[in-house]
């Protein structure tokens, strides 16, 4: 056996000075010793617990953590995870999850007693949403975009040190999706990020399959350690909430008249792209488009986005010709990405990230976006309610809505007794100079800096109004709503996709 | 045109959320329910309810004609109900369970002192009848030819077929009713509405019952369910072919008054005054409803 001995490398840095970094060989696996050991060789990612995981990747006070919300309200894996670092008795973490829903609740106790300090996500619901807007934690929470989330993470701003995801199968190096075994969530589009990006990655599994698994959303060669749990996610709990189908006939109703708008927008052209985001109108727009698709004739070359069991009809039918899917929005989704071969997986980095070297929202012609408030401006709030307490998520809004050519916003003009339009909204999520229609159950308002879709509208006899029109109906049917009242204290801070500060969200007054 | 009333779409008269904003349906005539969907205890909330929401400029400036079912004049909530929305200037009062003329003479003397009360023009309150018995049904010609306020009668099933001793079925159980209310209305010149469709979920069957309300020539029929609407306006409305033809039709009977012909003739065929008339009302029809579509 041929070795370099120590007085080779002394020999080289004699004659070249530079490479003074150079080692002895030392032995075939110096740097991979499972490799002499049959066993370890197979198991050497595999843990039995978290715990180990968690001891494993070295998690200390101060790091930070991320994790998926492929799950949506169905997620099994945020709350186990924490409950375990926190027994750990490790705090101060900056908690990255790409978001958090109404099911994260138990997460405010960690707050409380210290273990997650800070926390960066899209957005927050229920308890764990109200809490914070009432001043739960010292530090504001960051809520970025799907897209921002992405640039964030890159820029260093948001540095993980430990990824843990949920997957439904991996093998025994780490090769995992979200398509096979018992509980799929479709998409990995946002663990595909934080595979790529964390220091350390930590797969929870329901299941093992034989090497190599395929397709692998996350590769081998991203992931650190394994985890198998019992349960990581319940798939039946994706669609509730914003991802919900709807029958109610107000949600149609709008649903019709955005199809309608689609149609004579200028925009409804062969080979024209879509995305839908989460809302019932939004979602539920999709089964109008079809007929008039038929109609002219027409097929979508792609749709974008959280992928809806509507949008994955119109591709079986061959309207939609590829899907590209970053969130599986309900379970017959995620059966599609594992069942269609044009529709395909997309991470939240290729999907909308701005410094990317190409997001597929740049390529979008419509979209279709909900809101909780939009003004007089076409600011766009997706994330305060009208109580001033956080109940909505950023997402891809801001993303898609300057990517698209037609940005379509789907609101009731009242919802109960409270109007969505508003003469200026709690906050500013989506900047109105990216939103160009507003389609609401009393009519549609056209951004006037799109005036040749406003003619379009007209001519074929869609109901067009002025938006300041809009507003005088909102407000005589309800009367101005009396401001919220806010504390000093900045609860949230709103990052836009490039990660400025477009607005903040402060604390709500008890 | 003729007022057109294809659609009444019935609203729980205490919900107030759905009577400040439903004018956003379109559909022809909006019914505010203070009888059956409202509990006891909450009659007198949703009398001021509907007094207020018909009091809104913008039902007014909607076209939408607001109808309202008060409660039978022999219960205690009956004259309140008329007294408040005759004065608030519901454009249509509906009286449930009509068994005779006389129950809309009662109606009509107490709906003409209160205009006169009121200021409001005598006439200017019109009213419809709904027929829910077997006497209604028997009475039918009488009932709808009973006062010139009359727009219309109603043909309820509920009631009715719980006093026929029997149920909804494949339709063949109304037919006597559907007929003789129809004949009724024609008799009279008012127009009929057919009863409402109670599975909100089963478009295809409600489809099926609106295509046989329209053979049989009923001009609307009384919804529970906005998503409704659409489909029966658009089952109603005339094919593209059909208004394709019906513009031959008239401009072969304009040519032909033109040039004098007593016998118009289209394709060769023979084309008479009720064909013409029938054209006309078919291209009138799709000025306001557009040609059906695929939904």
């Amino acid at each position: 056996m041929t070795t370099c001995t120590n007085n080779n490398i002394e020999a080289i840095k004699a004659q070249q000075p530079d490479l003074n970094n150079l080692v002895p060989f030392t032995g075939a696996n110096t740097t991979t010793p499972y490799l002499n050991d049959p066993v370890a060789k197979h198991t050497r990612k595999l843990c039995q617990t978290i715990e180990e995981a968690i001891k494993k990747c070295e998690l200390r006070d101060g790091m930070t953590i991320s994790f998926h919300h492929a799950f949506r309200e169905g997620d099994k894996v945020i709350n186990k995870v924490i409950e375990t670092i926190s027994n750990m008795g490790i705090k101060d973490l900056t908690l990255a999850s790409s978001s958090l829903l109404s099911c994260n609740t138990p997460l405010i106790q960690h707050i409380k007693n210290g273990v997650v300090t800070q926390i960066y996500t899209s957005g927050m619901r229920g308890e764990l949403a109200d809490a914070i807007s009432h001043g739960l934690m010292e530090k504001p929470v960051h809520i970025h975009s799907h897209g921002g989330r992405v640039k964030l993470i890159q820029s260093g701003e948001i540095n993980i040190d430990v990824a843990f995801l949920a997957v439904s199968t991996t093998d025994e190096m780490g090769n995992a999706n979200g398509v096979s075994g018992k509980s799929q969530c479709g998409s990995l589009g946002y663990a595909m990020v934080d595979a790529q990006f964390a220091k350390k990655v930590v797969l929870l599994t329901e299941d093992f399959v034989t090497y190599p698994n395929n397709p692998a959303s996350i590769r081998q060669d991203q992931v650190d350690y394994i985890v198998k749990i019992d349960e990581v996610g319940d798939p039946t709990k994706i669609s509730v909430g914003a991802a919900r189908i709807t029958s109610n006939p107000r949600e149609l109703m709008i649903a019709r008249y955005a199809a309608d708008v689609i149609e004579h927008s200028g925009y409804f052209k062969d080979g024209f792209s879509i995305q839908t985001g989460s809302g019932a109108s939004s979602t539920a727009a999709t089964r109008f488009l079809e007929n008039r698709m038929r109609d002219k004739n027409i097929t979508a070359s792609f749709a974008l986005g959280g992928i809806t069991a509507s949008i994955v009809d119109l591709h079986e039918k061959g309207l939609v010709k590829r899907l590209l899917d970053t969130q599986s929005f309900d379970g017959t989704a995620g059966q599609s990405l594992g069942r269609n071969k044009d529709h395909i997986e997309v991470s939240t980095n290729v999907y909308a990230n701005p410094a990317s070297k190409g997001a597929s929202v740049d390529e979008l012609d419509i979209v279709i976006l909900s809101a909780l408030e939009i003004d007089l401006n076409f600011n766009v709030n997706v994330l305060t309610g009208s109580d001033g307490v956080m109940r909505g998520a950023s997402g891809g809004h801001c993303d898609t809505a300057t990517g698209a050519n037609l940005t379509i916003i789907v609101a009731p003009l009242i919802r109960s007794r409270i109007p969505t339009l508003i003469e200026k909204v709690t906050t500013v999520v989506t900047p109105g100079e990216s939103v160009d229609v507003l389609v609401t159950d009393h009519g549609i308002a056209v951004n006037p800096n799109r005036p040749e879709v406003a003619e379009r509208l007209i001519a074929a006899g869609l109901p067009v109004m002025k938006i300041e029109d809009l507003y005088q109906r909102a407000i005589s049917l309800t009367g101005k709503p009396m401001p919220i009242e806010f504390e000093d204290k900045i609860v949230g801070i709103v990052r836009y996709r490039d990660g400025s500060v477009i607005d903040v969200v402060r604390q709500v007054k008890d | 045109m003729k007022k057109l009333r294809r659609s009444m779409l019935f609203l729980p008269a205490a919900n107030a959320a759905m009577l400040s904003t439903s004018f956003v349906y379109k559909p022809d005539s909006i019914m505010f329910d203070l009888e059956d969907a409202v509990s006891i205890k909450e009659k007198d909330a949703a009398r001021l309810l509907v007094a207020q929401t018909l009091q809104l400029p913008i039902y007014k400036e909607s076209g939408i004609e607001t109808v309202v079912r008060i409660n039978a004049l022999n219960t205690p909530f009956g004259l309140k109900d008329l007294e408040a929305v005759v004065r608030a200037g519901v454009d249509v009062v509906r009286l449930p369970m009509t068994n005779s003329a006389e129950d809309i003479h009662e109606l009509e003397q107490h709906v003409e002192r209160i205009e006169k009360e009121c200021g409001r023009p005598v006439g200017s309150t019109k009213l419809m009848a709904a027929i829910e018995s077997a006497l209604g049904v028997v009475n039918a010609v009488s009932i709808a030819k009973s006062s010139p306020r009359l727009i219309g009668i109603a043909l309820a099933a509920f009631d009715y077929l719980v006093d026929m001793q029997t149920e909804r079925g494949d339709g063949t159980e109304l037919f006597y009713a559907r007929c003789a209310v129809l004949h009724a209305a024609r008799v009279a010149k008012i127009d009929a509405f057919d009863v409402v469709y109670s599975n909100v979920n089963d478009d295809a069957g409600f489809l099926n019952e609106v295509n046989l309300a329209k053979k049989l020539g009923f001009n609307g029929k009384s919804l529970i369910n906005p998503r409704q609407i659409e489909l029966l306006h658009n089952a109603y409305a005339p094919t593209a072919e059909e208004v394709e033809y019906s513009k031959k039709v008239v401009e072969a009977a304009e040519e032909g008054e033109k040039a004098g012909l007593g016998v118009i003739s289209l394709n060769g065929k023979m084309i008479d005054a009720p064909i013409i008339a029938r054209a006309r009302t078919i291209i009138e029809l799709a000025a306001v409803s557009g040609v059906r579509k695929a939904i």
